[in-house]
């Protein structure tokens, strides 16, 4: 069995006074899918968030406990969160294309890390379209604005755009809960596409989406880990009365 | 029972009356003032008139010209916003993107930047004499010019900085107006990407914010042009024989002109001409840029990104 | 799923060996192994962190023109409000001979003129102006040239002028015996200021009921920029307007002595304070939730009732910041009450008289004034006197709008 490519340990979160995690201890898979599922409030996107430190932009919102990529303390002092976050990726639950052009948009985070030579951002950013199978749609429109396509193909953007600074790890907050079935579908099988390359944590409220996409699953409630497993385990077999509860729909 | 109305609401109807009467009379008084100053002032409007000088004296209405006042009174404006822009986006953007909301320190900007808005600009007109022209000219002259009078005296640089000091809170509000428009999600996917705070803020939400930039630059200019308590000492003159040819110069300036013009004219029935002249361009100006500060605004409203 | 699954009592730490189970036992927690690149930052940001710092600065500069306004005002003043000034004119006159033996500090004040001025003139020029000043003094039977004008009490109380029938409040900074009483100046600013709200209330406050609660909404899309189109007019055009077309009307109306005076300024200075107590009242009562409105609707009222009685009141504290606002543009406002007030300098209660502010009294005065001179540090003082009640002003106005927000916040 492989190492965790992330090591959280004994993880708690408050926002302000208020406790948002307990004592979380997760491992996450390299180059697996891991599905972050419960209920509303019950804490998976705050811990999402924590894994590339966004909760840092909360004013009042302070982590303890540990957790590590690759071994390494990412809320030790002297790591670089930009660093970090080139590492680890995020695509949003609302997608959020910048007023640029969709070709601007797959290569800013390709500028930010100094790459300027016009051929070599055009290779990158063809590579992270095809790998986010919206290359043929937009291939003839590079230089629109971005904010002219679909919704499920500006969170296809956003993905390219993710993608394109080679993360090892893509942190999915809901992605599809915006989306259209059609859309929801495609972007579903670009995940199970995405596995080979990267990471990904995927926090989603559809758990049938869960069933589909991830190979673990860690189910949450009011802050605390219920139970992490294969998800064929959890959703056939759940070990904890509340998993089974919440998968069959009793609450949530 | 019906539930037809069955008396008419004799006091609802005065209450509405009464406010929409204060309405319409506002509505009118604005209508009278620029119908009169348009209907006295569109027989002076002549190209000889917008674009001669003054050489030919000032007080004759065939001969007489602004070109002068519109000249001072755009350089004025060019100068001042040189200065106002950079300062009060830069406040803005610590305000909006960096500060801790609820710090004592941004509490004291922010009480600083209301208190500054409400300075009469009379006050702003000393303050400009005794700081910029004696203090600030002052110390120039002493360290680069040997004590020769050179910035300690009232000039076209010094004008405009009193005026960017007056104007800077206009900027300021503007400009965070339209930082807190920008939608919070796209700074997220900026710094999600692994760019940092300030490459956020210059390649994300400048951009996004800069029609909002613009309105506030031109609201300030429209400021700008027509005060003229805070010039009066610091480098207006009334009349002079040639254009300003640097910042140490001084300038005439449309609203000053109309000031003399109606306060000190050898004979007020002959000028009347040239002042309402004068005040019908100084109005089309302030206007102009009032419309194009909506305009642009509405325009922000249309096609940006929603929140 | 059947419903009688079988749980085996686990606990959550189980849960988490069950996860080993799959994945293998997480590394002991030793040293981090050496990745290929470290998370530590790199290459520190030092150029950003400078800019970042000069944002900071730059941001420093309300705060700074602030205090150095206050400062440059004050400064100049500051001899009048510690009573250092002594313009005492006659004295034991100073013969031409003594010239030497006096110091030049007390020869600078014997002859009215600052110490810089003083030490720019000659030995020649200096004996001239002793002779001239000898002369003078020898003509001069006023006794009031023996006082300080410039002390705290002559600034605000009434005094008995040599040549007067009584006690007289008097503003004559230009006379043999300059007199700096500013009780009338004040008085000016007051009636002038007192117009301007009598007319710009009503009116600003009634069209903001009309616009927000009562007029068709489609109707607030131009009105409102209407309105704040007359905020675009510069002052001095208002002021132009007032001078050559109000007052002429206005005296033909009412046929009043003086044709520019204090109802004239009064006017105009409203029309230029309404759009400020329009916005803010404006906002106010449409910031007003929803759901008071509605309750009143729903319980009966009219749309004019609903106003009246519960939006207004809701509204109190932002309209009173409106007003009080308005009171500080009023007051501070120059040119207009520089045009159209008459500009004469006597204290009276009619708004029919000719009255003289604060402010235009700074605009009107400062040209012709000794630079460091006492007229020309009274003028100061008046500006820091019209800079403190500006504050005061708006600070009420900002603590009242303060706490109408979080009042409405709380409970919205």
């Amino acid at each position: 069995m492989s190492e965790p490519i992330f090591q959280i340990r004994n993880l708690n979160f408050w926002y302000g006074k208020a406790q948002a995690l307990y004592n979380v201890t997760v491992p996450i898979a390299p180059k697996r899918t891991t599905a972050l599922i419960g209920p509303s409030g019950c804490g998976k996107t705050t811990l999402l968030r924590c894994l590339n430190r966004m909760n840092d932009l909360i004013e009042h919102a302070h982590a303890e406990g540990e957790v590590t990529l690759h071994g390494q303390d990412i809320y030790a002092p002297t790591v670089d969160v930009v660093e970090l976050r080139k590492r680890v990726g995020m695509v949003f639950q609302k997608s959020n294309p910048f007023p640029k052009s969709v070709f601007d948009n797959v290569a800013y985070g390709l500028r930010t890390q100094g790459i300027t030579k016009l051929g070599v951002l055009e290779d990158h950013v063809e590579r992270s379209l095809r790998r986010a199978a919206l290359w043929d749609e937009v291939k003839d429109r590079l230089d629109t604005n971005a904010l002219g396509l679909s919704g499920g193909q500006q969170q296809r953007l956003c993905i390219a755009r993710a993608i394109a600074v080679e993360p090892e790890v893509l942190l999915m907050d809901e992605p599809c809960s915006a989306l259209d079935p059609i859309a929801t579908a495609k972007i579903e099988e670009l995940i199970q596409d995405l596995e080979r390359f990267y990471t990904m944590i995927i926090v989603t409220h559809n758990m049938q989406q869960a069933a589909r996409v991830s190979d673990f699953t860690a189910f949450f409630y009011l802050g605390k880990l219920i139970e992490f497993d294969d998800t064929k385990k959890i959703f056939t077999n759940p070990a904890m009365k509340q998993t089974e509860d919440y998968i069959t729909g009793r609450f949530g | 029972m019906t539930l037809r109305r069955k008396t008419l609401d004799w006091s609802g109807l005065a209450f509405t009356a009464g406010t929409g009467a204060a309405t319409f009379m506002i509505l009118l008084m604005l209508a009278i003032i620029l119908g009169n100053i348009i209907w006295n002032g569109a027989a002076q409007m002549s190209l000889r008139f917008i674009f001669g000088g003054t050489s030919e004296g000032m007080f004759d209405p065939q001969r007489a010209g602004i070109f002068p006042m519109i000249f001072g009174t755009a350089a004025l404006v060019f100068l001042m916003t040189i200065g106002v822009v950079p300062v009060g986006v830069a406040t803005a953007i610590y305000l909006n993107e960096y500060a801790r909301k609820q710090s004592t320190l941004t509490r004291v900007i922010r009480a600083a930047i209301n208190n500054l808005a409400g300075v009469p600009s009379i006050v702003f007109g000393l303050f400009g004499l005794g700081f910029f022209v004696q203090f600030v000219g002052g110390g120039i002259d002493r360290l680069l010019f040997n004590g020769h009078l050179h910035y300690a005296k009232p000039a076209l640089v010094w004008a405009a900085a009193t005026m960017a000091a007056l104007t800077l809170p206009v900027m300021i509000v503007a400009t965070e107006e339209a930082l807190r428009a920008v939608p919070h999600g796209l700074r997220e996917a900026s710094l999600a990407l692994g760019a940092t705070k300030l490459e956020t803020v210059f390649k994300v939400v400048l951009p996004q914010a800069l029609p909002g930039i613009l309105t506030g630059a031109i609201l300030a200019i429209g400021r700008g042009a027509g005060e003229v308590a805070p010039i009066m000492f610091t480098g207006v003159a009334y009349y002079l024989a040639h254009l300003p040819k640097g910042v140490t110069d001084q300038f005439m300036h449309l609203g000053y002109h109309v000031f003399v013009l109606s306060t000190q004219s050898p004979d007020i029935e002959r000028t009347k001409p040239i002042l309402f002249g004068t005040v019908l361009v100084l109005l089309v100006l302030t206007f102009l840029l009032n419309l194009s500060a909506v305009l642009v605004r509405a325009r922000l409203r249309a096609g940006r990104v929603a929140g | 799923m059947n419903d009688t699954i079988q749980i085996p009592a686990r606990s959550v730490g189980a849960a988490s060996s069950d996860a080993t189970a799959v994945l293998g036992a997480p590394p002991p927690r030793t040293t981090p192994k050496p990745f290929s690149t470290s998370l530590a930052r790199r290459h520190p940001r030092r150029l950003e962190s400078l800019v970042e710092k000069l944002i900071f600065l730059i941001s420093l500069s309300a705060i700074l023109l602030i205090f150095l306004i206050f400062a440059f005002v004050g400064r100049e003043s500051l001899p009048v409000i510690f009573g250092r000034t002594d313009n005492t004119r006659a004295r034991k006159p100073i013969a031409v001979a003594d010239i030497s033996h006096t110091p030049r500090a007390e020869l600078a004040l014997y002859l009215g003129l600052s110490e810089t001025e003083f030490a720019t003139y000659d030995v020649a020029t200096v004996q001239t102006l002793v002779e001239l000043k000898a002369q003078e003094l020898a003509q001069n039977s006023n006794p009031d040239s023996r006082m300080n004008t410039t002390s705290w009490r002559m600034m605000f109380q009434p005094y008995h002028w040599f040549g007067y029938n009584k006690p007289e409040f008097i503003w004559q900074p230009v006379s043999e015996v300059p007199k700096y009483n500013i009780v009338p100046l004040i008085i000016g600013s007051l009636k002038a200021t007192l117009v301007a709200l009598l007319v710009s209330v009503p009116f600003g406050v009634g069209a903001a009921i009309y616009v927000s609660q009562l007029a068709n909404p489609r109707w607030r899309e131009w009105i409102k920029p209407a309105i704040e189109l007359l905020s675009g007019i510069p002052s001095v055009v208002l002021g132009f307007f007032a001078l050559i077309v109000m007052a002429s009307i206005l005296q033909g109306a009412f046929g009043y002595a003086s044709r520019l005076n204090a109802l004239v300024a009064g006017l105009a200075l409203g029309l230029a304070v309404i759009p400020v107590v329009f916005t803010i009242s404006e906002d106010a009562l449409s910031s007003v939730p929803q759901s008071y409105l509605q309750a009143a609707l729903a319980l009966g009222a009219s749309r004019q009732q609903a106003a009246w009685q519960v939006v207004l009141p809701a509204a109190l504290p932002g309209v009173f910041a409106a007003c009080v606002l308005g009171f500080g543009r009023a007051i501070g406002e120059t040119m207009i009450v520089l045009m159209a007030s008459g500009n004469a300098t006597i204290v009276s209660a009619s708004i029919f008289d000719s009255c003289r502010t604060l402010t235009a009294t700074i605009a009107a005065e400062l040209a012709e004034v000794v630079f460091g001179g006492d007229h020309y540090r009274i003028l100061f003082l008046l500006g820091t006197l019209l800079f403190a009640v500006t504050f005061v002003s708006n600070l009420i106005g900002d603590v009242v709008v303060h706490r109408l927000k979080t009042r409405l916040e709380g409970k919205g």
